[in-house]
């Protein structure tokens, strides 16, 4: 096995090369703004860019939003299934996955021709009307992560008897969801709403085509008008999806030791 | 244990519980793909036709969908041949345990850095002024754009699908690595068989359909991806999902039906490759347990 395990470290050596060369290139360039030396010019250029805060405000709170709307949909739903309708869970699972399957870019069209001004809800006439859609987009693309997280986490708890027992001691459904499902799944819904953070913070598409002032249009606007900076913006993004996945491994290592104390 | 008694009125309540979900679900999934499917088989009139279809066979349309293709495929087998070695090297090729779990936390983060950051990464490493780029031409003296290579091209876009790619293959196969069991690897070198025997003979047909099924996936996965093209390559690079773009932006195909089927084109080829995927999942999840 000695000639095996040669191969495989050269083959992992040059993976690591793939995978952290575009890494350490950016970090590189996005320093080089100022000639002949290195400097942070192009994160101050950034980060004093009003642009810059407006659009990734705006990216921030919708993605809030997204998380919000999804977990009012998805845990009561997913709850709802679980307790009293298993015979509906293929037709919801297969709905949650439609996702994946349809190109958001395809989504994004039919909304456009669905919610149009001249439709029977022109949702795209206000802007308060379409940063309402985009939401409900975020919150479709977010449907496979947000379902499969929330639905291992509630597999996890003896649903039926918590509900049971949150009913014998007189507590309605809003009652049950709110204080005795939702904290027992808060880590699965955590992991979850950082996956739906680390889709919506950067999206282009959607946020595109509707006219949206996200921070997806303002990277690529920032890609085809300066040099240095779209660096700066690929380090900042990769900072923040990487935070958002240490964040997931970290809750999932603190559920399993309380799992592990039951 | 029936929460609630069992009449039909109390039945019809315990309906009323998905119900926000599935008009969710309605309004902002299955109606805005219904009306893009229907819109690519009628006129504007509303007639039903096979015209727009057929519009789909103009040579600039058939040239997007050909790159597509081949992208979509050249990228999905590459990360899937590239992903499982490296998947294999980490879970069987004798390195320290540390490095699989590295690996794996990398791909959960890599396979979610597709977009624009992706593209811009690529530019600021490959690009005609990127850090490989200007080593090569100060510490080598070799001039990678006169080599041929241009990251603003069908090559550079796939090296740079690769990127999310290959870690999502990694994260799929690895269960289906560890379900390989050790008594087989054992059970075969008993009987003979050299390390290359067990994997042809052993190992590749238990993992054929997740990688099969694995392969779908990624198919589907490169075929529906516009921003990191858009990002790296503008607009130069005319694959399906771009001219989509550009049709929703400003009717460049001066035809909003042929947009309808475009788009219908691109939900068929990725709807194929999904149902082969869940297809063969459910076989592969036969050895898994």
């Amino acid at each position: 096995m000695k000639s095996g395990r040669l191969v495989s470290g050269l083959f992992f050596g040059l993976a690591c090369l793939y995978f952290l060369l575009p890494l350490v290139g950016t970090l590189e360039f996005s320093l080089r703004a100022r000639r002949g030396e290195y400097s942070l010019d192009a994160y101050r250029n950034v980060l004093g860019d009003p642009q810059f805060h407006q659009t990734i405000g705006y990216s921030f709170i919708l993605s809030m939003a997204t998380i919000v709307l999804g977990v009012l949909i998805i845990a009561p739903t997913a709850f709802w299934v679980r307790l009293k309708l298993p015979r509906l869970r293929p037709v919801v699972e297969f709905l949650t996955l439609m996702p994946l399957v349809i190109p958001p870019i395809v989504i994004v069209f039919g909304y456009i021709r669905l919610y149009n001004t001249s439709s029977w809800l022109p949702l795209l006439g206000s802007s308060a009307g379409s940063d309402f859609l985009l939401v409900c987009g975020y919150a479709t693309l977010s449907l496979p992560y947000m379902y499969r997280a929330i639905d291992t986490g509630l597999r996890a708890i003896d649903v039926s008897t918590l509900t049971e027992a949150a009913q014998s001691l007189g507590a309605g459904w809003v009652t049950i969801m709110a204080k005795v499902i939702l904290p027992n799944i808060l880590v699965a819904i955590l992991s979850g709403a950082f996956l739906t953070f680390a889709i919506v913070i950067g999206e282009y598409v959607l946020a595109a085509l509707l006219n949206r002032p996200a921070f997806g249009p303002y990277m690529v606007w920032m890609g085809g008008n300066k040099a240095y900076e779209p660096a700066a913006l690929a380090v900042v993004a990769f900072a923040i999806t990487w935070a958002s996945m240490g964040l997931i491994q970290l809750f999932s290592r603190f559920s399993k030791h309380t799992q592990a104390r039951r | 244990m029936p929460l609630a008694p069992d009449r039909p009125a109390s039945r019809l309540l315990v309906w009323l519980g998905v119900v926000p979900f599935l008009a969710f679900a309605l309004l902002f999934l299955i109606l805005p793909t219904l009306q893009v499917v229907t819109g690519a088989f009628r006129t504007p009139d509303g007639a039903v036709t096979l015209q727009n279809l057929r519009g789909l066979l103009t040579p600039s349309i058939l040239h997007a969908l050909a790159l597509s293709l081949k992208l979509s495929l050249l990228t999905a087998a590459l990360g899937c041949v590239l992903g499982l070695l490296l998947a294999a090297a980490v879970t069987r090729g004798g390195l320290p345990d540390w490095l699989r779990g590295a690996t794996m936390t990398f791909s959960g983060v890599a396979s979610n850095f597709a977009g624009v950051p992706l593209a811009f990464a690529f530019i600021a490493t490959l690009g005609r002024l990127g850090l490989i780029t200007v080593i090569l031409r100060d510490w080598f003296g070799i001039n990678l754009m006169a080599t041929g290579f241009n990251l603003i091209s069908f090559p550079g876009l796939a090296l740079a699908y690769l990127y999310f790619q290959i870690p999502l293959m990694v994260l799929i196969i690895t269960p289906a690595l560890d379900g390989l069991r050790k008594e087989w690897r054992e059970a075969a070198e008993s009987l003979g068989a050299s390390g290359a025997q067990y994997w042809r003979m052993v190992a590749l047909p238990v993992l054929w359909p997740s990688l099969l099924g694995t392969f779908a996936l990624l198919f589907a996965n490169a075929f529906g991806a516009v921003a990191t093209a858009m990002a790296l390559t503008g607009s130069s690079l005319s694959i399906l999902p771009i001219i989509l773009f550009a049709q929703i932006r400003g009717d460049v195909l001066q035809d909003p039906h042929l947009g309808y089927a475009v788009a219908f084109a691109m939900i068929f080829f990725t709807g194929i490759a999904n149902l082969i995927y869940v297809t063969l999942r459910a076989r592969a999840e036969r050895w898994q347990k």
